[in-house]
């Protein structure tokens, strides 16, 4: 038993100070690369969302999407790097100002409460809202049939306050997910009558899958414009993202991409 | 449209990635919370007031908020008062870590408590020292009997994980979220996940099982 207990010991102590060195060797990996700029290029963190077709997915274990090849067409036009980091959008621009990001590209619609805490680039995409019912839903046209009903929405977007007015103004009920694909699940499975989401992004759904059971209903509501989220102290950063972005839209790469995406958009 | 079988095979690799990241997250994370709880159980049932009470009140803390709560707290909160970059996989660690080994204190503190008082008082009395008594006489019984609450705070602390999810570790659950993006299929996607963590959770208790065995008392 004593040489089962020491073992048993000898090992613990040895997997956590080899644990302790795999921590710190992050927590020095990931920070000092911004400052390594001596030797090659920078490096800068980017938040994504990662379940957002058609702006950024995973397809084959690669990020695709119009965020994806934006910041990564504009990365190339001021030589730095770019690293994805795919987390939940809600929690987004909470670490752009806990610096744990240094930046993001996740179809964030340019907001006034959002300029408040991070700076936002020149708009580069005009998204807009969509409702959206399951297509055997015939009792909601547009907002006004919404009295009684339940949102489906993801928290922390522009949807979701969209949500919260309307609900307010025809008395309906919200319910609040963590991303896309759950909001959508949610209506498809009839615990809720209609989600809001913006409109390119329903749209790819529902053209990529066939049996997504999902319909737009209504005309597009207000139209929000997309910008690249960054740090508000780094501005450096900022000036590099609008230079990079109007080089990027003048050359017409911009429209190129967004269009390789699209093709389901009759718009 | 794609069968489920090829939907539930082309999800395979990348889950079986994620269900690596879970491991791996989980395994350096017990480690450092058997230390913690070890030491913070040693202290809890410490008869000094200065050793218990700190203790014991990081027990109640942890105890007493939920893990989302402490994984958001560590990784938006901390960065914002302190200044520096936390990356996930070390927020994640240190906040299952912080967690688990609270839980694992209590386990000690309950096993250590469970050996009845007189052995202490005998090995004493034969000149033995708090620390040799200890080591050598309480802990070794006490262990054997935690063996089921630890294996069960294993096991909750693997199901755990799937909260860092949030905060964009790619663990199992996170995979999995990210394919449903892709592919839409909720079935499939979250059927194969939820039987991935089941395969991991029944292979360990299956293990623990027969080391109980061996170990049992004959």
């Amino acid at each position: 038993m004593k040489k089962i207990g020491s073992l048993l010991v000898t090992a613990l102590l040895a997997l956590s100070i080899s644990a302790c060195g795999t921590t710190a060797d992050q927590t020095a990996g990931t920070s000092p690369d911004a400052a390594k700029s001596g030797e090659g290029t920078k490096k800068y963190v980017f938040g994504t969302d990662a379940t957002y077709p058609p702006f950024e997915f995973e397809k084959d274990g690669k990020y695709v999407g119009i965020d994806v090849e934006l910041i990564n067409a504009i990365a190339k036009e001021e030589g730095f790097e770019v690293e994805l980091k795919p987390m939940d959008f809600k929690g987004i621009i909470p670490a752009i100002t806990a610096k744990q990001l240094d930046g993001a590209i996740a179809g964030i619609s340019i907001t006034e409460e959002r300029k408040q805490v991070v700076a936002l680039s020149e708009p580069y995409y005009k998204a807009g809202l969509s409702l959206v019912v399951r297509e055997d839903n015939t009792e909601i046209k547009g907002p006004d049939d919404l009295k009684g009903k339940v949102i489906a929405i993801k928290k922390g977007t522009t949807g979701a306050k969209q949500a919260d007015e309307l609900a307010k103004k025809h008395g309906a009920q919200v319910k609040y997910f963590d991303d896309s694909p759950a909001m959508f699940q949610e209506v498809v499975n009839k615990n809720a009558d209609v989600t809001i989401e913006d409109y390119p992004v329903v749209s790819y759904k529902i053209a990529v899958d066939p049996a997504s059971k999902l319909k737009i209903v209504g005309d597009r509501l207000n139209g929000d414009f997309y910008g690249i989220a960054v740090s508000k102290d780094n501005t450096e950063l900022m000036k590099k993202i609008n230079d990079g972005l109007k080089k990027v839209k003048d050359s017409g790469k911009l429209d190129e991409i967004i269009n390789k995406y699209m093709k389901s958009e009759s718009k | 449209m794609t069968s489920s079988w090829q939907v539930i095979l082309d999800a395979v690799p990348v889950l079986l990635e994620g269900s690596l990241i879970t491991l791996k997250i989980v395994s350096i994370s017990l480690a450092i919370a058997f230390v913690i709880g070890l030491i913070s159980g040693l202290m809890s049932t410490s008869s000094n007031k200065l050793l218990r009470v700190p203790a014991l009140f990081y027990v109640d803390l942890i105890r007493g908020t939920p893990l989302l709560v402490q994984v958001f707290f560590i990784y938006l909160g901390l960065p914002v008062f302190l200044d520096i970059r936390i990356p996930a996989e070390a927020a994640g660690i240190a906040a299952i870590s912080l967690n688990a080994g609270a839980y694992i204190s209590e386990i000690f503190r309950g096993g250590i408590n469970s050996i009845h008082r007189g052995q202490m008082e005998a090995a004493r009395s034969l000149g033995m020292s708090r620390y040799l008594t200890m080591r050598l006489v309480i802990l070794p019984q006490a262990i054997r009997r935690m063996t089921p609450a630890f294996v069960n705070q294993v096991i909750v602390s693997i199901k755990d994980t799937s909260l860092l999810s949030v905060i964009g570790i790619r663990e199992l659950t996170q995979s999995g979220e990210i394919i449903i993006a892709e592919n839409f299929r909720a079935f499939e996607i979250w059927g194969v996940v939820g039987i991935f963590y089941f395969i991991i959770i029944y292979a360990l208790s299956w293990l623990a099982r027969r080391l109980e065995r061996r170990f049992a008392v004959k």
